[in-house]
């Protein structure tokens, strides 16, 4: 049974999650300025309106950094997963997004490797979007 | 910009025995550091009027510790949700509610059973809620976790090395050997830090502030009523708190910030400096925030000590020893000392300018810095005997 901490959505990201669920990374978009954002959220913070839209998006970009997790927390969770990659990545369309890099070597990770996106049914209804090398 | 130019002072001091398990209760240790600051000052306890704390839902509201101190009438008691970026805030919070006339005489305190209790760097809850949905599905969960994607993007941005960074592992030990408080008084080489298990690339056990359970606190009153107490005050010369835009939905959140190769401290510096009046050449002694020790080196290029990407260069050869040009963590600080979230470090300073620090005394130290936050936000100090 899957057991790692699980997104639960609320008003602002459930169609971000339900993307997922569809293969699709969508990122918010600004209707009155046109401003991507990601995580997430109610007004938009360049123009402060409430309007917005759901794009996909590539599901391309860039490694900005990363991380090894070595040492599991917790350990009933995390023990078999050790060694395992996390990244920010700065998807082509201009906004950020944290996710692991799986089906690459953990001491391969470059700064600006081109990566792709990936999409892992994790429950029956979570699917959680990962990247891997392109 | 900060007003109040040595208008304030810090008139004593407290603390309880740092340890990894206390045996007591999170109200005994605040209370036991609190009266022992109140007793440092010469200040009979019934004349405090006022408590400030900050937390994470891990201590105990300042309205109970002055009861258990048998305040009789606390005027402003409040606690502040935070992390270390409120351990310097506690204190301009103090100075601000003495200026209004809200109180006259405030404790500010931190206290915590962090190794045997509530632990910080132990995970989170299995449903990610708010801003989490989009890190703790991806194992992206402890603070140690957090800090090392910064450290990251320094290392991509300036070739910032772990060799460079294992130097301020292994100065604060030196300093923490000599400190009859701290939790690690066993001295460690070069090699010891790269031997130390990997926890999260980059960063290895000895990269690691401690965890420890213990209290700390200090006493805030005006520069006027300092002069009738015990000690020689140390004032406030100016302080600072803040960040860039984008500080998060939470401590950990980094999510929006724009440039990961920094940290609050360069959006607070020239605040900072501007209030003091003085710069980081003037600092004599530095007690800066060191969850880990990656975030010394942010600070120190964030205030303006080296310029962006020269701080891994700065603290080698010696320059951030006792002996060096400036002398950094003197107690041992949270990777040697305890994890006292940060006020640890301005009961050092204040042990430092008034000449109490015993062996790790820093001859002539006037001018001290304190530092308290590694992320997105942040607070700090200048304070001169
Ligand atoms: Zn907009």
């Amino acid at each position: 049974m899957y057991n790692k901490p699980l997104p639960v959505p609320d008003a602002d990201t459930k169609p971000f999650w339900n993307g997922c669920r569809e293969g699709r990374l969508l990122v918010q978009c600004c209707t009155a300025c046109g401003a991507r954002r990601l995580p997430p959220e109610r007004f938009c913070p360049h123009c402060h309106s409430a309007d917005s839209t759901w794009q996909p998006v590539s599901g391309r970009g860039r490694i900005y950094s990363w991380i090894v997790v070595r040492h599991p927390v917790p350990d009933d969770v995390y023990g078999g997963d050790v060694p395992y990659v996390v990244a920010l990545i700065d998807l082509a369309e201009g906004v950020r997004i944290a996710s692991n890099l799986v089906a690459c070597d953990v001491d391969a990770v470059t700064a600006d490797m081109l990566v792709e996106v990936v999409f892992e049914a994790v429950t029956e209804t979570v699917t959680l979007p990962k990247f891997r090398p392109v | 910009m900060w007003a109040l130019k040595d208008k304030y002072a810090i008139v004593g001091t407290g603390y309880t025995d740092y340890s990894k398990n206390s045996g007591t209760t999170v109200l005994n240790l605040a209370t036991e550091a609190c009266l022992n600051a109140a007793n440092d000052a010469g200040l009979p306890p019934e004349e405090i009027d006022g408590l400030v704390s900050f937390q994470f839902n891990d201590s105990v509201p300042a309205t109970s510790v002055a009861a258990a101190m048998g305040i009789p009438a606390a005027r402003y008691a409040v606690d502040i949700a935070g992390g270390g970026n409120a351990a310097n805030l506690v204190i301009l919070s103090a100075i601000a509610a003495i200026e209004a006339g809200l109180a006259k005489h405030v404790l500010c305190y931190r206290a915590m059973n962090g190794r045997s209790g509530f632990r910080l760097g132990g995970g989170r809850a299995m449903q990610a809620h708010g801003i989490t949905q989009f890190t703790a599905p991806f194992g992206w969960i402890t603070y140690p976790q957090a800090m090392a994607m910064w450290c990251r993007r320094h290392m991509i941005k300036y070739g910032t090395t772990t060799d460079q960074l294992g130097a301020i592992a292994v100065t604060f030990r030196d300093n923490a050997v000599l400190n009859p408080r701290a939790m690690q008084r066993q001295p460690i080489t070069l090699d010891d830090y790269r031997a130390a298990r990997p926890i999260v690339d980059p960063f290895r056990m000895l990269d690691i502030c401690l965890e420890s359970d213990g209290a700390c606190a200090v006493l805030v009153t005006s520069a006027a009523r300092a002069k009738d107490l015990r000690h020689k005050p140390v004032y406030v010369m100016g302080g600072a708190y803040g960040g860039g835009a984008n500080q998060g939905d939470d401590l950990f959140d980094c999510l929006r910030w724009a440039d990961h190769s920094e940290n609050y401290a360069a959006y607070i510096a020239d605040d900072l400096w501007a209030g003091a009046g003085v710069g980081p050449e003037d600092v004599d002694v530095a007690e800066i925030y060191d969850c880990f020790t990656y975030s010394v080196v942010a600070q120190l290029e964030g205030l303006g000590f080296c310029r962006p990407g020269e701080g891994p260069d700065f603290v080698q050869g010696g320059r951030i020893a006792r002996d060096g040009a400036l002398p950094l963590n003197t107690h041992g600080g949270l990777l040697s000392e305890a994890y006292i979230h940060g006020l640890n470090h301005v009961v050092e300073a204040v042990d430092q300018l008034r000449g109490d620090a015993g062996a790790r005394q820093i001859p002539e130290a006037e001018i001290a810095l304190t530092t308290a936050g590694a992320m997105t936000c942040g607070s700090a100090l200048v304070l001169r005997r």
